[in-house]
């Protein structure tokens, strides 16, 4: 029997355990957060501010013309942490192009994770040696090879699961849905965390589902949907957590809404103010991850203004790191251009290789 | 001419304008002119589209006339086949080149084939906008030239202008036109400015019709969109050389302009094809066997592709690499001095 043939379908008549929550789902300043592991809260704390000076120097390097672009995910940090905190060793992290930050707190190498964004090579870091995707610029075509990752591990018998992150606009896309159907269909060990950020550049969620919830859709294809308060980054993670498991356990895929801001605009190279106003950016203020858990923090005795001052000082030291070695240029082989196109060149590269290689001996004489 | 700046760009007269502005002003009028036709695409209604080719749009013809559809290539192809079936003009938004490939379905299947799997009762009259092809700093899948995979697929009309008068010419036509039309429109040309009248109707471009764009006598360049700006250059600068050089735009691919073509290459003897996508089975390799075919006993030399390597388009940084730029295109000309090795 293989993991294909081991279910019968039949109509569901369990409904309720597939909807998602009402409300999104919290933890920080609820009652519970009290008996959350102080060590966990603390190491979140660290990496949400870190996070954050990460978007901030990346966003700086676009103004200095050492990045191309770069999608911040300012305000989302709480959903880039937690889903990189949520896995183990083994598992695989499949990002969206918005999504470096997440590489960045599995462990990836901060100035390869900007490669694609600095315009060196498409993909800086090796996928396998972190067990972190391509970041994917072409929205929710990502999501199908976390199932067909997860699907083969299983097939193998290997204890991994996909992690596969998309934004409220690519839950609209034709792969969307034939990932998760397949996912569930196959039961594969996969977690789809959206992070519901309110635009798809410019298009509101109201433009983008009539459906109640983003979880909701998880429904219709037979499996849990979550819904949960994306800037409370112990909510986030319990959820994660708790759907990374049941994958592990063979409980088949969850979809997890994460419903968080984009305080930034879509890209260094958008105008956001042409299609949200201010006041809306300002209310989100009030609820900002790090503020959030800053004070739940706070209100046990965890944190106080010298470790905050420390936390930053630490920021500040990964954010000048980053500088200094961002402003080197990167040493580029134009030759590169053929040398990953196929294993082996065809006549047709080689021939073009030579062209181009004449063409910069010219140039380096002249 | 006159350069002098007003409040309205593009209105009437001569005055300087982009191509971006030059694309908008077209789907402004066609907006106006027919009832039928709906502009729809993602990020096109309040920002304008990424590249602001539909700003204000939204705001003067109103949500239902200029719409942001859902974040869905193949839905924004596959419902404006619906409507163009049930009699509207479409015009659609890929908001990049490699952003239309979830759209390909519906391309290929659907769009192309429509009135040929209707003997003719239900033709598609649909406009498919595509920013395409490089040089302008795009990080991976903002660069893609993807004309040969449309070019290939018959029942497409495939366009792409190279100046701003074309842009609104060519638009204009496309919309126009009872079948689909795939708009190509070079993204690194979206800036680039002329002195342009909306109101010179000698300006409208028919589509199937290429344009010798300088006449020169010793060999022809044929190139299209982004590559024309290219071709001139050189050609200024292969006057040094002793080279005097025709450029022809051929602004459509499908249909193709045998005969501008055809009598350009026999007038001057030489060929060079020059276009910044790949070149293997790319869209040179057609034109260079139909000129052969047309043109052998006047051929003084074989014809000859300069084109982008047969790579997947490269990191912004390598770019220039790959992009046929003029020194290229001067070598290619020089070895049409040709001798059979
Ligand atoms: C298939 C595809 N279509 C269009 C785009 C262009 N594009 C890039 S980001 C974006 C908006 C994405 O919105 P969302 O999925 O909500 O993610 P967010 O940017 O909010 O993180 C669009 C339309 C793309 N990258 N891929």
């Amino acid at each position: 029997m293989t993991v294909l043939d081991q279910h019968v379908w039949q109509p569901r008549t369990d409904p309720a355990p597939l909807l998602p929550d009402p409300e999104p789902y919290r933890l920080l300043g609820t009652p519970e957060a009290g008996a959350l592991d102080a060590g966990l809260l603390t190491t979140m704390y660290g990496q949400l501010v870190r996070g954050r000076r990460y978007n901030r120097q990346a966003t700086a390097l676009t103004k200095q013309g050492r990045l191309a672009v770069y999608p911040s995910s300012t305000g989302q940090e709480a959903c880039e942490v937690a889903a990189a905190l949520a896995l183990e060793p083994q598992d695989w992290l499949f990002p969206s192009y918005r999504d470096t930050l997440a590489a960045v707190a599995r462990g990836v190498d901060p100035v390869e994770a900007l490669t694609l964004l600095r315009g060196d090579w498409h993909t800086g870091y090796d996928p396998r040696e972190h067990r972190v995707a391509p970041l994917s610029t072409p929205l929710a075509t990502q999501l199908p090879h976390a199932v067909g990752l997860a699907h083969a591990a299983r097939l193998k018998g290997d204890d991994v699961v996909a992690l596969a992150m998309v934004g409220d606009g690519g839950t609209s896309e034709g792969d969307f849905h034939e990932a998760l159907n397949f996912a569930a269909v196959w039961h594969s060990p996969v977690v789809f965390l959206v992070q519901n950020n309110g635009f798809a550049i410019s298009v509101p969620l109201a433009k983008q589902t009539a459906a109640p919830s983003l979880a909701h859709k998880a429904v219709g294809y037979g499996m849990p949907g979550r819904l949960v308060d994306g800037n409370d980054i112990a909510a986030v993670h319990a959820v994660l957590t708790e759907a990374v498991a049941r994958a592990r356990e063979g409980g088949g895929p969850t979809l997890v809404e994460a419903i968080t801001y984009r305080m930034d605009a879509h890209t260094n190279a958008d105008d956001a103010t042409r299609y949200r106003e201010d006041a809306e950016v300002e209310a989100w203020r009030e609820h900002d991850p790090i503020a959030v858990l800053e004070r739940a923090l706070r209100e046990r005795d965890l944190l106080d203004d010298a470790m905050v001052r420390a936390t930053e000082e630490d920021a500040e030291r990964m954010a000048a790191a980053l500088r200094e070695r961002m402003n080197e240029d990167p040493v580029l082989d134009p030759m590169d251009l053929f040398a990953h196109v196929y294993a082996e060149p065809t006549p047709q590269l080689r021939e073009q290789a030579a062209m181009l290689r004449a063409e910069l001996e010219a140039e380096a004489q002249s | 001419m006159s350069t002098a700046t007003t409040a309205t760009p593009v209105a009437t007269g001569r005055k300087p304008a982009t191509m971006a502005q030059a694309l908008n002003r077209a789907l402004r009028d066609s907006l106006a002119e027919d009832p039928s036709v709906h502009l729809f695409g993602e990020d096109i209604g309040t920002l304008g589209g990424v590249f602001r080719i539909t700003d204000g749009l939204a705001k003067e013809f109103g949500d239902s006339r200029c719409t942001d559809t859902p974040l869905a290539e193949a839905g924004i192809l596959g419902t404006a086949v619906g409507m163009a079936m049930y009699g509207m003009r479409p015009v659609v938004e890929m908001q990049f080149d490699a952003f239309a490939y979830p759209a390909f379905e519906q391309l290929v299947s659907h769009v192309a084939k429509m009135r040929n799997r209707t003997r003719g009762t239900m033709p598609l009259p649909l406009t498919i906008r595509v920013p395409y092809g490089g040089g302008i700093g795009g990080v991976e899948h903002h660069s893609d030239a993807s004309e040969a995979y449309y070019a290939h697929t018959p029942g497409l009309h495939v366009v792409t202008p190279a100046t701003v008068a074309d842009a609104y010419g060519l638009l204009r036509a496309s919309i126009a036109s009872d079948d689909p039309v795939i708009f190509l429109e070079p993204k690194r040309l979206y800036w680039s400015k002329a002195d342009w009248s909306a109101d010179a109707p000698e300006e409208v471009a028919p589509i199937g019709r290429a344009v010798v764009r300088r006449s020169g006598r010793s060999a022809t360049l044929i190139t299209y969109g982004p590559s024309l700006t290219v071709c001139l250059e050189a050609a200024e600068a292969a006057v040094q050389e002793g080279w005097d050089l025709e450029v022809v735009d051929l602004r459509s691919l499908v249909p193709f302009d045998d005969e501008t073509v055809t009598a350009s290459v026999r007038r001057t003897g030489r060929a060079v094809v020059v276009h910044e996508s790949s070149g293997f089975g790319g869209v040179g390799a057609e034109i260079a066997a139909r000129v052969s075919e047309r043109c052998f006993h006047h051929l003084e030399a074989p014809v000859l592709r300069v084109a982008g390597f047969d790579i997947p388009y490269p990191p912004p940084m390598l770019e220039r690499h790959h992009l046929p730029g003029v020194d290229r295109i001067l070598d290619a000309v020089g070895r049409l001095q040709w001798e059979e090795a």
